[in-house]
């Protein structure tokens, strides 16, 4: 009964987020970006305006230059995250791939470093004036999400271990559609139920600056605008 | 009139970032527009019954045409990068004039009307209804942004909040809310062919006076000339270049080194203004349509190089959109394919000995350059990222003796805006431009202390105007502004050439 309803509550929300991301995506790929607005100095070819891309993704090269304190918990955070997902896709997988093996240990530890990093994220929204004045209710009820979803999954690794074989089990009958029990464990519930609906809330939120950093005019696009025309479909005459 | 009292912040030894002032400058916004000022550019003249309708349709419009907005208005994570960025926030502490809390108060309505969150939590993801009262607080706060992109420098995402203000003001002036100065200039455009509707006749005397003035300072015979057919340069500036201190000792700077380099030029009366305010409010059609004069006017006068005087915001469009508006250039020299800067040219002809510079000639001058954010953030120069940055400073280096940065956090692509720019030149909120200018004044004060410096170069018309107005209130001598081109012209050697 209860495998039933994660399972079906996983399909689900896997098409919230695959339908809801996807239509974002679409919408800012189809949009137009009539003109050339990349922030200059700018590189002047595509490839250098994609390593520019790269470097924000990766390096965080913007808020570096911008806020140091915000880019420390910031990268930590995003970073830990990676490694995470990482260490979590053994559950995905069997064999486990030789890279994600290696992952592993890093991936332990930086479990703690994403708890650590959200907190100091999180502290700012109290303690610093101008950012607390623009913080909304999302802004903390995010934070708050992410923060119990490090927790509690930390909580399986060093306060209560959780039946992980027979999660495994559960998880890779989802995806061959051959459902297998889920371990009645509260924390994992917990785990599995917060992850849920990070899932269903991630195309309604501002989690959409993840696709949405890819997409930006003033990062994306090179500055070859004296050599190019860019004549949106809109604007012809 | 009523006029807000104008008060200069006083000047910091180390910038500090303010305490939030909330409401410090929400009784600042321009005059509006009158009714016909906004129908002659085909916007309604005033606030129609059914504005909300029109203005969530051009909303939704917009959505559609710019990937920008649409992508801006989802990536903001409130991370707080921007908010000590904008000159704006630092001159008045007004917690609106924080990029992102300015950003907000066009989110909350996109959120409401156009995202599932905001349709069904409003108050979890702080929507808003679109009310009179955000339409006002939009006219005074998308008013108090210059459309600079320092913010854009510094978020994560790129977020540029001159795409979030210029939509903002097209949808305002699809409900009739225009803005009376940039309205106002752009209907004189039109209609006489530059922002200070200086008629063709009275252009002529100007030059000729210009002409004059030079042959009794140098003893040269420098000619400004006016609609030459066959020229091979047609120079493109803006107007305040024809009479206004100390535009014009930089057009004078400009004929010097066309004389020199023995260069035929021309001005053109049909284009005889740089300056396109229609990207002050966003609109695709006006910018099209003012940078168009140029397009005619240099195919009829048949120049074969088109270059654009020291005006900021006009070298952003004509670098990074005439190509787009009013392209392809396939009539220019293929040498020269692309609209120049007048620096670029000047920089040219210095680096091939085509012109000579004699430094002592500015030798009561200590120099700094202010980089204008328009041409900083939004263009380029010499084909090389950076190269806005390096071509005014060798023509400044090679032309006086005494040359000094500020500092590195307010120069380069992390300049201060004037606080004039952007649409926002006009005096009934000349107490928004003294604030706003407060980081470059702090930076131009550590200058001065420490090397004495009494002349800031730049190139651009509106940080001259608007500095010569507010450097006063810091207690500095407006004559210590100026353009490159005018350094240029002091230095530069006419008569013996070549």
């Amino acid at each position: 009964m209860l495998s039933a309803l994660y399972a079906c509550l996983f399909y689900a929300a896997a098409a919230v987020w695959l339908a809801g991301v996807g239509w974002r995506v679409l919408q800012y790929a189809r949009v137009p970006a009539p003109l050339r607005i990349p922030t200059t100095p700018a590189p002047m070819t595509h490839a250098g305006a994609a390593a520019r891309v790269a470097r924000e993704v990766v390096l965080f090269e913007s808020l570096f230059r911008s806020n140091k304190w915000i880019w420390l918990f910031g990268w930590m955070f995003h970073v830990a995250l990676a490694l995470v997902l990482v260490r979590h896709l053994r559950y995905f997988i069997e064999p486990v791939w030789g890279w994600v093996a290696f992952a592993q240990p890093f991936g332990v530890y930086a479990g703690f470093a994403l708890v650590a990093g959200l907190a100091g994220l999180w502290a700012r929204r109290f303690l610093v004036e101008r950012i607390r004045y623009i913080s909304t209710w999302s802004d903390h009820l995010m934070l708050a999400l992410l923060l119990a979803i490090g927790l509690s999954g930390l909580a399986m690794k060093y306060v209560a271990h959780t039946d992980i074989v027979g999660l495994k089990e559960f998880v890779r009958g989802l995806i061959v559609f051959d459902w297998q029990p889920l371990p009645a464990d509260p924390l994992l519930l917990i785990h599995l139920s917060l992850v849920l609906v990070l899932m269903v809330v991630f195309p309604a939120s501002k989690l959409l600056h993840a696709p949405g950093v890819f997409f930006s005019p003033s990062r994306n696009q090179p500055d070859d605008s004296r050599e190019r025309r860019h004549l949106a479909a809109w604007a012809r005459d | 009139m009523a006029q807000a009292a104008v008060k200069a912040p006083p000047l910091k030894e180390y910038p500090v970032i303010p305490i939030l002032a909330p409401g410090a400058m929400a009784a600042s916004k321009p005059f509006a527009a009158s009714e016909k000022m906004n129908e002659a550019l085909g916007f309604p003249g005033k606030l129609p019954e059914d504005w909300k309708e029109r203005a969530l349709a051009k909303m939704d419009e917009l959505l559609e045409k710019y990937r920008s907005f649409r992508v801006y208005l989802d990536a903001c994570v409130h991370c707080g990068a921007c908010t000590d960025k904008c000159h704006y926030f630092l001159g008045t502490g007004d917690p609106k004039n924080m990029p992102v809390a300015r950003q907000d108060l066009l989110r909350k309505v996109y959120r409401r009307y156009f995202t599932f969150a905001g349709k069904w939590f409003p108050k979890l993801v702080g929507a808003e209804d679109l009310t009179e009262e955000v339409l006002e607080d939009w006219f005074k706060y998308f008013n108090q942004c210059s459309e600079c992109r320092r913010c854009s420098v510094f978020c994560p995402y790129g977020i540029d909040t001159a795409e979030i203000t210029m939509a903002a003001r097209e949808i305002m002036n699809a409900v009739g809310m225009g803005q009376k100065y940039t309205n106002e200039i752009i209907g004189k455009v039109h209609k006489i062919g530059n922002n200070l509707g200086l008629p063709p006749r009275a252009l002529a005397d100007t030059l000729e006076t210009l002409e004059e003035e030079i042959k009794e300072e140098t003893g040269v015979d420098v000619k400004l000339p006016l609609d030459q057919k066959g020229a091979e340069v047609i120079l493109i500036t803006p107007s305040a270049d024809f009479f206004a201190e100390p535009h014009v000792y930089s057009l004078i700077g400009y004929a010097k080194v066309f004389h020199a380099a023995g260069i035929s030029w021309t001005l053109s009366s049909h284009a005889s203004e740089a300056a396109n305010f229609g990207i002050f409010i966003g609109s695709y059609e006006q910018m099209k349509k003012v940078a168009m004069r140029v397009r005619e006017a240099t195919l009829e006068l048949g120049a074969k190089r088109l270059v654009v005087g020291e005006c900021g915001h006009a070298w952003r469009v004509a670098y990074s959109f005439w190509n787009t508006l009013i392209g392809p250039f396939d009539f220019l020299d293929p040498r020269y394919p692309a609209p120049q800067h007048v620096c670029e040219l000047t920089h040219d002809l210095l680096r091939r000995g085509a012109i000579r510079l004699d430094r002592e000639k500015n030798d009561h001058r200590v120099v700094t350059f202010h980089d204008s954010c328009n041409v900083a953030r939004g263009a380029g120069m010499g084909g090389v990222p950076g190269g806005q940055f390096t071509i005014p400073r060798d023509l400044i280096r090679a032309s006086c003796n005494h040359f000094h940065d500020m500092a590195p956090e307010t120069i380069l692509e992390s300049t201060y805006c004037c606080g004039g720019g952007g649409g926002l030149l006009s005096d009934e909120i000349l107490d928004l431009r003294v604030k706003g200018a407060l980081p470059r004044m702090e930076a131009l004060k550590q200058v001065v202390d420490a090397h004495g410096v009494n002349f800031m170069a730049m190139i651009c018309a509106i940080c001259k105007a608007q500095f010569t107005k507010v450097v006063p209130y810091y207690e500095f001598d407006m004559s210590m502004v100026g353009g490159v081109h005018q350094l240029v012209g002091d230095a530069i050697r006419l008569g013996e050439l070549h």
